[in-house]
Formats: C-alpha cells, structure tokens, sequence
C-alpha cells in the first residue's frame, strides 16, 4: 500500500511518463477498435472509446485521454472533455447496453472543461444526461481511476457497478488549490487542503465512494506501465467475472444503493414519511 | 453616480438585523434595490411589490422559500417532508458545523431546500425549493438526500415533481460526499422518470455548477426564469482560461433558451399559472382535455 501523502499522490499522477489510458489499451485489451463522434456534433479527442476483447469477451472501453507531452495534451485538451466527449461515451455505453457488453470507464481529467463552446453546447446536461442513462444502464459498468478524477467531469463516467482506483489515483471535487481558495481564501494552502480533503484510495474506500485498490509497480505506476497494466487486467477479470451472471434488475439495484447510502446527516423526531 | 448614492443609503440602513424566519436579501433592510443586471435603482418596495422583478429589465431577483411558496402553492397546502434534517460533517471540515448553525439562526432554514407535498390551482405535487441565502444553496448530503427522498416519494405516491433549483453548486466542505449527491439524485430522477412521471425544474437565478450538472438538467420541462444566471463552469473561471471579459448575456436564461437547453423562459406572473396547466395536461386520471 501507497504510504505517500495525498499532496504526494497528486504529483505522483502528474508525472509526465505516467501512463494514459492510450498506454494501457493494447496491454490490457486485445483488438481494440476505436469509434468515433457523438453523432450530433463532432469527435472530442478528450475521450477515447471503443470496443476490445478482454481475455476473449467483447467490452466498450471509454476513458479520459491524458498526454504525455505537451504535444499530445494539446491534442487532447489535457483530458478536459467538451460536451460532445460525454456524448460520444454516452453513445457507446447505449451501444454496450444493446449488444450486453460491459462497460469499462478509465477516469482520469483534471475536470470538465470550461469554456465558451462548452457552455453553449449544454456541459452541465451532458455530464448530468450521463449520470441518469448510467443509473439506469442494463448492462454492467466498471470504473477506474487512473490519475486523477476531477469533479463532475470525472462522474460522468463514474456512475458505475464496482468503483476502482489506482493505488495513487485521487478523486476530488475541486483541485486542492481551488478548495483552498475557495474556503479559506487562501490558495497558497492547497498542500494542506490535499491532505485534509479526503481524495486518496482509503479515504474513498472508507467513504464509500470507491470500493477496490489496483496496486501500482512499486514506486509508481510509471515505474512499471506493464505491471501496473497486469495488476489492472487481474483486478478486471475479478470483476466482470462476479458481475456476469447478475440478473440485471439486482445490477441496478446495487448501483443504485451504492450511491444512495452517501451522505451524512441526523434527523430530529419530527422528520420521517 | 447612482451607485455612490446606493452606498450612502446601503450604509446608513445597512446595520439592520434581519428578522427571523427571512434572509438578509428580502428583508427591506435597504430602502433602494439595485439591479445586478441593469444596474437600475428602485425603491426596495416597488421591488417587492413586483414579486422582486426588476421594473426596468425584468431581471428575476432571488427569493426565499417562504417567498416562493406563497407565490407559487395553493395556500395551506404545503406539508413539507424532512423538516428536521441537518447535515453532519463527513471530512471532517474545521468550523461547518458552526457555520451551519450560524447560517440556521440568520436565515431560519435548516439547509439550503426545503421539500414538500402541495397543491398548485388544485394539482397535487410534490415540489421542492432552493434558497440560495443558505449557504449559495449548494449541494450536500442534506440537499442531495432531501431531494432523493422528494423523487422517491413522488414515485411511490405516483405524484409529479417541480424542482425550482437555485445553487452555487457543490458544497466544497463535505468533500466527495457532495459530489456524489449529483449521482444520487440524478438516479432518483431516472427511476421517477421510468415510472412514467412528470419532472418539471424551474432555474432561477442563479443556479450552476453540480446541480446545473445534474437533476437540473433532467426535466421533461425546462423552464428558466428571465435573466436568471445559468451554467456549469463559472463565468471568472472561464474568463480566466480565454483571457477576455465574457457578455453579460452569457449564461442567461435567454442564452440557455438560444442554445436548445431550456424549453421556455417563463415570467413569474404567470408561473403558477403555467405549472398548473402543465401539471393538468400530464394528470393521469384525466384522458381527455379539460376545459379550464
């Protein structure tokens, strides 16, 4: 188990040759066939998605592109997905649905992009259309986080069966110098607004926001891509293997109460139906 | 020049305590009202008087719960649901709980909706408001459960459900716990959805970000207040990322009605109007039309 800081995590999964969802593809899936487009209007290179063979089953993989050099991130918009990105996983999670493939999310955005085109073409409906066809999704959906999870614009495609996260991956809110910014009005003190926030495995684990760790190469996923990437294919076949005879009214059931139990409130006498 | 004649009165009438049971907002603690949209100065009466529509650009100022309810449900006939319901302090955060209970005092809410059964011109529904002087009515575990259970209990009633949303988004002190609420009652809205019922929002100003980004997107019907401020991102943060000032249109109701993401812009002097016709025309014991 990871004995770094949050603070220590986040600049751990920004490290430059940490490996990206492209990277881990072909170590994990055979055949992989990307797709393209939302079919509305037009391809956000933020998401990648497709169909591949994981040990000779057809899935749909969909995942949040993050380069590994400016090149590339300028390719892909640093893994912030426009509207049109969400669209397009929505489209091929309906495409799982109907030929009853599981769905495998790969998250890892520093968030939702925010801009002029982003707003004008409903960022706020996509990512909430993709919570609300996931909630209700017929087939089984396993999510990963890999880096980082940023926000809404990682839940997007989080609304799942089985949360997992990389043994360093951090999933958050709000990045640790907004959270600070925000609440103490203080930005400079985002290393402590890290390590207070609650973004790391085992606080999510104990929250009840994810439920498995996928240990890394030791040192870092980007010590050992093709370790990390077996460690990842055996915690799938774990999976899908559970998930695959579940009827899928129970499916639904339990994601449904898995995100339903969150929350933490008391109730005086008066309150109750 | 107005503006400077605003802060004289603004500081002479500011010291004010607000009275229970209202926020600082809506209490005429000011005499003038100045609109953030248009920047016109009105007496605070005339303001008030107009259902707090800006006389001169319609902007739709913000209002309590209370206020909100007696413009919009039959009187005596709201029976609201979880009154009693608080929030704990699931990170751990320094200093929430006193914020809360201080938040509790100076706006005599207990959280940032409130939700209940009522009636509209004789339509029974379920409704729920957000009042964005608690806390900019952002979303935690009180917020996302209060508006769970709402869908939930209209689904098991068979009753249709009228949300007007109001939020700064997500609230940042709970952590993980608030985000996750988005999915929550986003998927207590898909399974009121399938049972073949109606979900009508309302977006008032201002409502953004994680709510923006879940349930009140997810209506059958849109309806957005005039001039009401409506988006996901914030407007400094995109400001910030493109490098020049954005148009005070943006994320508008009027912007979001443009670009296909509302249904209809909707005064507030024919709100409840508008509601109950709606609410008719999906009643399920009526097959064929009535006459009004």
């Amino acid at each position: 188990m990871s004995n770094l800081t949050a603070w220590e995590r986040i600049s751990l999964v920004h490290q430059k040759d940490r490996p990206t969802v492209r990277d881990y593809i072909p170590m994990i899936f055979d055949s992989f066939i990307e797709m393209h487009g939302d079919r509305s209007f037009g391809d956000d290179p933020a998401i990648v998605g497709g169909i591949a063979y994981f040990k000779g089953r057809p899935v749909t993989v969909i995942g949040q592109v993050k380069g590994r050099n400016l090149e590339e991130n300028k390719a892909s918009n640093f893994a912030m997905p426009h509207p049109e990105g969400y669209r397009k996983a929505l489209r091929l999670m309906k495409q799982a649905e109907k030929f009853h493939r599981p769905v495998i999310c790969f998250i890892d955005t520093p968030g939702a992009f925010c801009g002029i085109g982003a707003e004008e073409r409903g960022q706020g409906e996509a990512i909430a259309r993709n919570l609300f066809e996931l909630m209700r999704l017929q087939t089984n959906v396993i999510s990963i986080v890999l880096g980082e999870g940023g926000s809404g614009g990682a839940l997007a495609l989080g609304v799942c069966d089985e949360l997992a996260m990389l043994e360093n991956a951090v999933y958050s809110i709000i990045s640790p110098r907004g959270f600070a910014s925000i609440l103490w009005k203080d930005a400079s003190r985002e290393q402590e607004a890290a390590n207070r926030s609650r973004i790391t495995a085992e606080d999510l684990i104990e929250l009840g926001v994810a439920e498995k760790m996928i240990p890394e190469a030791p040192g870092g996923a980007h010590l050992g891509p093709e370790e990390t990437a077996q460690n990842i294919s055996a915690y799938l076949e774990d999976a899908l293997q559970r998930f695959r005879d579940v009827p899928v009214e129970t499916l639904l059931e339990g994601r449904y109460h898995k995100f339903r139990k969150i929350g933490e409130f008391s109730e005086g006498p008066e309150s109750g139906l | 020049m107005l503006e400077d004649l605003f802060q004289k009165v603004k500081a002479r009438m500011g010291s004010e305590e607000p009275q229970q049971g209202f926020s600082k907002m809506s209490v005429p603690s000011d005499l003038l009202f100045k609109c953030p949209r248009c920047q016109q100065v009105t007496f605070m009466d005339t303001f008030r008087e107009n259902q707090m529509v800006c006389p001169n650009c319609q902007y739709h100022g913000r209002m309590t719960v209370a206020e909100r309810l007696k413009i919009t449900v039959d009187n005596g006939t709201f029976h609201e649901y979880d009154r009693d319901m608080r929030s704990k302090n699931p990170i751990g955060f320094d200093g929430y709980e006193r914020k809360l209970e201080a938040l509790s005092k100076s706006t005599g809410l207990t959280e940032a909706v409130v939700t209940g059964e009522a009636e509209i011109m004789g339509e029974k529904c379920v409704i729920g408001i957000m009042d964005s002087h608690f806390m900019m009515a952002s979303m935690g575990s009180v917020v996302g459960e209060k508006i769970t259970r709402a869908f939930e209990r209209a689904t098991a009633q068979r009753l249709p459900i009228i949300l007007f949303t109001a939020s700064g988004g997500a609230r940042m002190q709970e952590g993980m716990v608030s985000l996750l609420q988005m999915a929550k009652t986003s998927g207590a809205a898909a399974r009121h959805s399938d049972s073949g019922l109606l979900y009508i929002t309302v977006l008032t100003d201002p409502t953004t970000g994680g709510v923006t980004a879940s349930f009140a997107s997810l209506g059958d019907i849109i309806i957005a207040e005039p001039k009401a401020l409506i988006g996901f991102a914030g407007r400094r943060v995109i400001e910030d990322t493109i490098r020049q000032r954005l148009p005070d249109t943006f994320q508008s109701a009027e912007f979001l009605e443009e670009h296909g993401f509302a249904d209809m812009i909707c005064d507030r002097s024919h709100m409840r109007e508008t509601l109950s016709t709606l609410l008719r025309m999906h009643r399920e014991d009526s097959e064929t039309e009535e006459t009004v």
